[in-house]
């Protein structure tokens, strides 16, 4: 018999960090180091929860100092605008410096979802918007509030994600990353990705958020809106939404469980009105994060495919 | 917008975990191709409820399935879409879950040509061990192989968990076969603590529930192991390093090493060595957003002000007053290759440990580890995926402890200077010893090497100190029961000058003296004698205070004693 397991509860030593300020310390640690081994790193702001937390984050990284880089948001021009309205505020509250950047060319063609089809769209509004915005500002690191709980390809990434001159992601061809010795160590037109929030789950986010009472988009709260019941998602009504043939909207009590455009970004029905609620939901919660975004499930392995292409 | 928010009292206890919070376990999988790691761990994913609906629609929508049960639980962990294809995972993939008990974050390394390499990263930042061994098979040179790669990276619990029993028709004998192969295992791999256990993960036997179909079989189930052993995260009992990772200037009043604390604990008003300077200093404020802490501990990241301005930057380490870490540009350490090109004597790469990255020449290729066997093998490169103890001369000291003192103060990767990509994994080894001369290209001596700290570490078994004591015969007594371990040691009547106390503590003498001031002993590890009525017990007190600093390395460090097998 193997008589070693106890029967009794591990008890929580004298000294330990709580699981959350343990997921705070690893970020920051990470923000640092980026901060310290790049030239030129931006925060790219997508003005959800996971960049709420990350502002956060940065901002007691440096204090009392300011954040040492600038934020950088991709604004597909298909954003709710409850989102810029939020970024504007929130960005001038911390004095944080903004880059907002479009692919203009591609909005001035009239690319839309629903004559492209939604890989194509992300491709050029959002993976190729980025791509240049990153080489205009010439960034050699790229920080994302990626977690690795939010989808199976995720979960192998690494903490520091080497990109090539075309931006593009080689699961095959990975650095090691072992400890938390991160290697930065770029050439000229390659950039880094870097994920400070690799191992935290949706519910630390939204436990963080409650703890540290960091403000948060009001779309995530639940409330009566206007939606179409498209196949497994509610899409909310909004001015650039079209309906498709045979859909009408309905009234439901729901809130978005993560952002993006408006046709992409499914709806959840729930109660949760406050973070506490919604941190309560999620311990009951019994399907995943992204299943509500359209974008994911347009190919079979897409996340995989628009990862490797650079998309965020 | 200037926010000093001095005076602001932060409260640690903001730091500490709820009563009700559940300790986290990091561990990793290890096993070859097709021992059903994947299936293990779908299958404990599954059994402990960890698996959302939506993933299991997919699982039973799923064409796919390369089991002979009713569902292929290797689907819910095996990621990208490449592996899908082949059948094969590639790389390390990063996983959570939750029991009433605990948390868990899987790192989930697949076995495949490449495995050594991904096994020692999932290993490096694991706390356990769960190696798959093949009931039909029994315990391989691959598993062997596994067993020693978690130990070399510093896991101390090793889960063995015999699978498919039920394609053997959970027969005792067999694994009581694999038990006795493990025996001679744990006698090889000093301080690791082994059990082993009978499963099906295709059927669930022993992975979450305890099975009926081994009734000769009473120990826990691999959950309820994961849920109960104890699994040391980070030390705070260890004296103190502190990485300094980033300098905050907002304007010239304020200067604070913003980084984080990789071992040990600290106090505002304490005294403080910085290195590699050896400059003494005095910590005057711990700063964070929330406002100032009174004191901190590893791994919090904070931001220290230091009483006297010194010239401080990153990669410069503030360490505990006493039990100074080592100081050496040459050091001894094992190296896990990951590279196609093989590491040869003499190459030249970049080597980032803490917060600095310095360049690096590989001396010498001391021998190699054949870890299907543990036998040292004579060699003069490592191929990829090959392990052995190498010689690194470094173009500035690095500041360091041995790896299985300090995970994270003694390791270190190899980077390649033109592609930059990783190369290697270092762990610097207990024993130290520096090149005794440095080489031109046609093997002359060009140079003797001085000797380092750690080389006379490794021949006197301790690091410099002063130990104080008034008694006479109980500084003959310590004088003699030091030689006699080995330990270079001066008596003296009296303490000279600073300058002299700081010259012979560089040559790593043991000072004995009957008092000193307190200007004499700047800089120096130094204890008091505690005086008892038996000058036995006396002696006892003092080795026993040296050892717990640090200071005088106990024979148990640097050859442990055999590892325990667990056995009814
Ligand atoms: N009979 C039986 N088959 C198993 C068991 N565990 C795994 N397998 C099968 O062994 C094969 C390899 O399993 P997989 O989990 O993919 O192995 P991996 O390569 O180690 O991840 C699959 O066909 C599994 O269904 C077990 O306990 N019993």
């Amino acid at each position: 018999m193997i008589a070693t397991a106890s029967q009794t509860l591990p008890v929580p030593a004298l000294h330990s960090l709580s699981h959350l300020r343990a997921l705070e310390a690893e970020a920051i640690h990470i923000l640092r180091e980026t901060a310290a081994q790049f030239e030129r790193p931006v925060l790219l702001y997508s003005i959800g929860k996971d960049s709420s937390v990350m502002l956060h984050l940065a901002r007691k990284a440096f204090f009392p100092c300011r954040i040492p880089f600038p934020l950088m948001h991709i604004d597909t021009g298909y954003e709710y605008p409850e989102m810029i309205a939020f970024r504007d505020w929130f960005v001038a509250e911390i004095g944080a410096r903004l880059i907002a950047r479009t692919n203009q060319r591609a909005v001035d063609n009239g690319v839309n979802p629903y004559d492209i089809g939604t890989a194509r769209c992300c491709a050029l509004l959002r993976t190729q918007a980025l791509l240049d915005a990153l080489r205009e500002y010439g960034a050699d690191a790229a920080l994302g509030g990626a977690r690795r709980d939010e989808e199976r390809s995720r979960a192998k990434e690494r903490v520091f994600s080497f990109r090539d001159v075309h931006g593009q992601w080689d699961p095959k061809t990975q650095r090691p990353e072992l400890w938390s010795l991160y290697n930065g160590r770029v050439s000229p037109g390659e950039h880094i990705r870097v994920f400070p929030l690799s191992n935290w789950t949706e519910l630390d986010v939204w436990s963080y958020i409650e703890m540290e009472n960091i403000p948060v988009v009001p779309l995530y709260f639940a409330q009566e809106r206007e939606v179409v019941v498209r196949g497994d998602s509610l899409i909310p009504l909004e001015s650039n939404v079209r309906l498709l043939a045979g859909e009408r909207p309905v009234k439901k009590r729901c809130r978005l469980r993560s952002l993006g455009c408006t046709p992409c970004t499914g709806a959840i029905e729930s109660d949760a009105d406050t973070v506490s609620k919604i941190v309560a939901e999620l311990r009951r919660f019994r399907r995943s994060e992204r299943e509500n975004r359209v974008i994911d499930h347009d190919q079979d392995g897409s996340m995989e495919l628009k990862k490797r292409e650079g998309y965020f | 917008m200037k926010t000093h928010r001095v005076g602001l009292k932060a409260s640690l206890l903001s730091y500490l975990p709820a009563t009700h919070e559940k300790p986290l376990l990091r561990f990793t999988t290890a096993g070859s191709v097709d021992d059903g790691k994947s299936t293990l761990i779908g299958r404990l994913l599954h059994d402990a409820h960890s698996v959302h609906d939506d993933h299991m629609e997919a699982l039973r929508k799923s064409g796919l399935n390369r089991s002979t049960g009713p569902l292929d639980f290797s689907l819910l962990t095996d990621g990208l879409k490449a592996e899908r294809e082949q059948g094969i995972t590639i790389d390390v993939a990063y996983r959570h879950f939750a029991t009433a008990r605990r948390r868990f974050l899987i790192a989930d390394t697949p076995g495949h040509e490449q495995y050594t390499r991904n096994m020692a990263t999932g290993a490096s930042t694991a706390d356990a061990a769960v190696i798959l061994v093949d009931a039909r098979h029994g315990l391989t040179a691959q598993s062997r192989r596994h067993a020693y790669i978690a130990w070399l990276l510093g896991i101390r619990h090793l889960l063995i968990a015999v699978n498919k029993m039920d394609l053997v028709g959970f027969d005792r004998l067999v694994f009581e076969r694999v038990r006795a192969a493990l025996d001679e295992v744990a006698g090889k791999l000093p301080g690791v603590r082994l059990y082993i256990l009978p499963v099906s993960a295709l059927d669930g036997d022993n992975v979450v529930r305890r099975s009926g179909r081994t009734p000769w079989y009473s120990g826990p189930s691999l959950l309820e192991l994961l849920e109960t052993i104890d699994a040391p995260a980070w030390d705070v009992d260890a004296p103190l390093r502190f990485m300094v990772q980033y300098v905050l200037r907002p304007d010239l009043d304020f200067r604070g090493y913003a980084g984080r604390i990789e071992s040990g604990r600290i106090r505002a008003g304490e005294r403080v060595t910085i290195l590699p300077s050896g400059k003494q200093n005095r910590v005057k404020r711990i700063v964070t957003f929330e406002g100032d802490l009174q004191e901190a501990f590893a791994p919090m990241t904070v931001t220290l002000v230091l009483e006297d301005e010194l010239d401080i930057s990153r990669g410069d380490w503030i360490c505990a007053d006493k039990a100074h870490p080592l100081v050496s540009p040459q050091l001894e350490a094992t190296v896990v290759w990951m590279n196609e090109r093989p590491l040869e004597a003499g190459a030249g790469v970049l080597l980032q440990h803490g917060a600095t990255r310095v360049p690096a020449r590989v001396g010498e290729i001391v021998h190699r580890v054949d870890p299907d066997t543990y036998e040292i093998r004579p060699a003069s490169q490592l191929a990829l995926n090959e392990i052995g103890l190498v010689r690194v001369e470094t173009a500035r000291a690095l500041v360091f402890d041995p790896y299985h003192e300090n995970r994270q103060t003694g390791s270190f990767v190899l980077i390649d200077r033109i592609d930059n990509f990783t190369l290697g994994a270092g762990m610097i080894e207990q024993v130290v010893v520096a090149q005794p001369a440095l080489r031109d290209e046609t093997g002359d001596v060009f140079e003797a090497a001085p000797v380092t700290p750690a080389e006379r570490l490794q021949r006197y078994g301790h690091r410099p100190a002063v130990v104080l004591s008034r008694s006479g015969p109980l500084r003959k007594a310590l004088e003699r029961a030091l030689f006699s371990r080995g330990a270079a040691v001066a008596t003296l009547d009296a303490l000279p000058a600073r300058a002299q106390v700081r010259e012979l503590l560089a040559n790593g003498l043991i000072l004995l003296a009957p008092f000193c001031t307190i200007e004499e002993l700047e800089g120096a590890n130094w204890i008091e004698a505690a005086e008892t009525a038996s000058i036995t017990e006396s002696v006892q007190l003092v080795l026993s205070e040296l050892e717990r600093l640090g200071l005088l390395v106990s024979r148990s460090a640097i050859r442990p004693e055999g590892g325990s097998l667990n056995v009814d």
